[in-house]
């Protein structure tokens, strides 16, 4: 049964074996596998020498170039802290004025600014900093905390409505639902507030705007100011500018006045250093310089 | 020459047109198979239903009744035909193909089934709202759908139903019994639902490949014993004096995989009525195990299965003599050695002891020796036949899955390289790199002995639509390639991007800014996905096509085991 045969195509023998039909030339195995294959080995041994490599018993051998991986992440760490340590340190101590008319502090403080902005902040108020529906623009003027670079590093420090112990508290009540004021009241002041931003709307109800300010006044005011223009000493935002953080159509003013609203911003404060809030802080104030 | 016996020369052309399968599988099983086989199920139902009443509070207790429900369905089937005569020893003379034919269709329902999924997942990452709203189509429930279906689901069927194939005809002996065959295939599939369906509730142990949770394990490492028995049983019954490479390949993938699987899967369960176990290991030790059963699932599973096939399908279709018997023998222990150490390389750089992570790249390094050697024994066997492989697709298959095999061996090995590792980790290039191994050579093998089995199953003379066999060729390989090179190219933006500092010392890029970038291979990635999925849907209309409308039934005069007892009175070869 095991009868070699030659192959035609070949010329080699095969093995004299068949299964199912199939043989199996006896064809030496190529020099390249055995070359290759020591090439690999040689490359391995080498390695092995040179590197932590073998376990014996409660350790391992050490490689005669010492290379330990935890040792080599530490260093380059250390190496490129002191690599920026020159304009970390400006930051660090110069104050926001000095910072802001440097244009060399400028520079690094937008390009790192920008990818912390993104990897951090971006997530709710978007990658261009214009917020989107419950997340504030943070390109305008309006500031529901304060637009001043020491406000903005406070607001990113301690974040609103959040754990830290010094938190912005932004509590408005929902006036609506736990029954302060009654629909057509809320009617009337959304009129007021619709009419703030909107003076030459043609579809303004005048007695509705006309009582609504009364009811603001004893109702609002007390947060948003007499004029509605608001105080970020308490994050009462300012209501009669174009800037809305829920949005300014009367749908949405009601809904606000009815249920309330309670914002959150995480603190940042254990999460990004000091120099990286404040670069964030110069990032934000330098985004907005445009727009005043 | 004596190839060309394989070459459909001496095909006769019969008489009757083959069913689907051969007779009722039931009137092919001796009363005590049926009375066996319907113990087994009333234990079954048993389980599902202690399963239901235990996990009533449980995602546990929807697979209780999933169980029972597949147990009553196949004691209903069982008994319909439970009294039939006793099969006549005829039988005996045949090998035993309809597992086989089960297995192949199952693969095909799977591969559909999985390729969709995944093209899904894909358009996920283009767009994150295509989950419309609900928990079980989140990406972390339906990625694992996808890649289940497609290494078990398809790749697990096609290397049982081929093994089986192989294995009666390269031992010349017909499978060792009846039942235990269909045991395999059917706790398999089951293993697979149990599988899939827990992933949409939620149930997984978070395993990368080894998801399924402990019930749908212990399943497994049933059926996995058995498929192992089946193996030594009918290769004790082998009529050729030698084991054929194949059944080396598909031994170790069965016998490592059972290893792997249970070592990897030792975990305690919460309680006996919930699906949430955990495992036995933990922090780096549970990370060295997981990436040491997934590298070797990757080895034994999607490498040693395949390679099996392989030198099967490869030297038959192509009516050649493999290359080298030698080459076999080296590259066989080379990758059966090297692969075991490799594990760790998925671990650099992380809190894994750097020399373990020095021995798997080393290990990897060698690695390439013996997997070239594979990939070089399947082109150097086409010498000879290249002009079949011009005409052939389906011999075309098997000639890509080759080249294939030899690129992401290539690439795994390079990838393996601490410093390149450094960039590659994380990024889409595993992704690529992943599905260059997964499309080119596994799917692409797989679906070359499909097209190969199939006529040879059923008794036709050819597929149905060589055409189609054509069309699909050319959208699996533009589909491939459209993949991979959109996930080279999107994990090197993304690797660099990650690693880009500015001149004042931090990071030039946020990780959003390199999502953007990555936006557009996602598109091209999902395109490439669907042209191999459409492949795959014209695949399982082929297959079915050719199963259904009846040829002239071709009989293969010399496909038949040699007979257990030669002086045997019923038993006798067709011949």
């Amino acid at each position: 049964m095991d009868v070699e045969e030659r192959d035609e195509h070949s010329g080699h023998l095969t093995t004299g074996h068949e299964w199912n039909g199939i043989k199996e030339l006896n064809t030496p195995v190529p020099r390249a596998v055995y070359f290759f294959l020591s090439l690999a080995f040689l490359f391995s041994v080498g390695y092995w020498i040179l590197m932590p490599a073998w376990p014996f018993g409660v350790s391992y051998t050490k490689g005669l170039l010492g290379i330990d991986q935890q040792k080599v992440v530490a260093e380059s760490l250390q190496q490129a802290a002191v690599a920026r340590s020159g304009w970390v340190k400006k930051i660090e101590t110069e104050d926001f004025a000095t910072i802001l008319s440097d244009p060399v502090l400028m520079k690094i403080v937008r390009e790192t600014g920008r990818p912390l902005f993104g990897s951090n902040c971006a997530v709710c108020h978007g990658t261009d900093a214009k917020g989107g529906k419950g997340f504030p623009n943070l390109t305008t003027p309006s500031w529901q905390w304060g637009g001043g670079p020491e406000n903005i590093a406070n607001t990113i420090r301690v974040g609103i409505n959040s754990a830290h112990p010094d938190a912005h508290s932004s509590q408005m009540p929902a006036f609506g639902r736990e029954g302060m004021l009654n629909r057509p009241d809320i009617e009337r002041i959304v009129d007021f507030v619709y009419s703030l931003s909107n003076p030459e709307s043609k579809d303004l109800n005048p007695e509705g705007v006309k009582a609504g300010k009364d009811l603001f006044a004893a109702n609002c005011a007390a947060c948003h100011g007499e004029n509605a223009k608001g105080n970020p000493e308490v994050g009462a935002p300012n209501l009669a500018d174009k800037f809305w953080i829920y949005g300014g159509d009367r749908r949405t003013i009601y809904t606000t006045v009815w249920g309330g609203r309670q914002g959150h911003m995480p603190t940042w404060e254990g999460r990004l250093s000091y120099i990286d809030r404040k670069i964030l802080t110069l990032y934000l104030v330098d985004k907005r310089q445009p727009d005043q | 020459m004596f190839w060309t016996r394989l070459n459909f020369g001496k095909l006769q052309v019969g008489e009757h047109v083959a069913l689907p399968l051969e007779d009722s599988v039931i009137r092919q099983l001796t009363k005590k198979e049926r009375r066996l086989a319907l113990l087994m199920l009333i234990f079954l139902g048993f389980i599902g239903a202690a399963m239901g009443i235990l996990g009533r509070d449980d995602p546990l207790g929807i697979h209780g009744v999933l169980v029972f429900v597949a147990a009553i369905l196949m004691v209903f089937f069982l008994g319909s035909e439970y009294y039939a005569p006793e099969p006549s020893n005829d039988r005996l003379a045949r090998y035993y193909d309809d597992p086989s034919k089960v297995g192949i269709v199952m693969s095909m329902i799977w591969v559909v089934f999985g390729l969709a999924v995944g093209d899904w997942v894909a358009w996920l990452l283009v767009d994150p709202d295509l989950t419309f709203d609900a928990a079980w189509s989140s990406f972390g429930r339906i990625r694992p759908v996808h890649t289940t279906s497609v290494i078990f689901g398809f790749g697990g069927n096609a290397l049982i139903a081929t093994s089986f194939y192989v294995l009666q005809r390269t031992s010349r002996a017909r499978l060792a019994d009846q039942l235990s065959p269909w045991f395999v295939l059917v706790g398999y599939n089951l293993f697979c639902l149990i599988a899939v369906t827990g992933y949409l509730m939620g149930v997984t142990q978070s395993k990368e490949y080894a998801e399924p949770e402990w019930h749908a394990d212990a399943l497994l490492v049933v059926v996995w014993v058995t498929y192992f028995l089946i193996y030594l049983r009918t290769l004790a019954r082998r009529k050729e004096p030698h084991i054929y490479v194949s059944n080396w390949y598909y031994m170790a993938f069965i016998l490592v995989v059972a290893i792997l699987h249970i070592v990897n899967n030792l975990a305690v369960p919460v309680s006996i009525g919930h699906a949430k176990s955990y495992s036995l290991f933990s922090g780096v030790q549970d990370a060295m195990t997981q990436w040491w059963y997934g590298h070797n699932a990757v080895a034994f599973f999607l490498t040693s299965g395949f390679l099996g096939m392989m030198y099967y399908y490869l030297p038959v279709r192509a009516g050649r003599p493999i290359f080298s018997y030698r080459l076999s023998i080296i590259s066989f222990w080379g990758i059966t050695f090297f692969y075991m150490w490799a594990g760790s390389h998925h671990l650099h750089y992380t809190a894994l002891p750097q020399w373990v992570q020095t021995l798997g790249m080393t290990f990897s390094l060698m690695l390439l020796v013996p997997s070239w050697a594979s990939a070089s024994n399947a082109l150097l066997t086409l010498n000879g036949a290249w002009h079949k492989v011009r005409d052939d697709a389906t011999l075309r298959f098997m000639m890509v899955a080759a080249v294939f095999y030899g690129l992401s061996t290539f690439e795994g090995t390079f990838m393996a390289i601490r410093p390149v590792n450094s960039l590659s980790h994380y990024t889409d290039w595993t992704i690529g790199h992943v599905h260059a191994g997964a499309l080119g050579w596994v799917a692409m093998i797989t679906f070359g002995s499909i097209y190969a089995s199939v006529p040879w199953l059923w008794k036709r003379e050819r597929m149905y639509s060589a055409k189609l066999v054509e069309a699909h060729f050319w959208l699996a390989l533009s589909g491939t390639a459209v993949y991979v090179f959109a996930m080279w190219n999107s994990g090197i933006i993304q690797g660099l991007m990650w690693r880009t500092y500015t001149e004042s010392g931090t990071l030039a890029y946020s990780f959003i800014d390199s999502l953007i970038a990555m936006h557009p291979y996602y598109i091209a990635r999902a395109i490439g996905g669907l042209l191999f999925l459409v492949g795959a849907c014209i695949g399982a209309y082929n297959v079915w096509m050719t199963v259904k409308v009846p040829a002239a039934a071709m009989e293969k005069a010399e496909d038949t085991p040699l007979p257990m007892f030669p002086t045997g009175i019923n038993v006798q070869p067709a011949e």
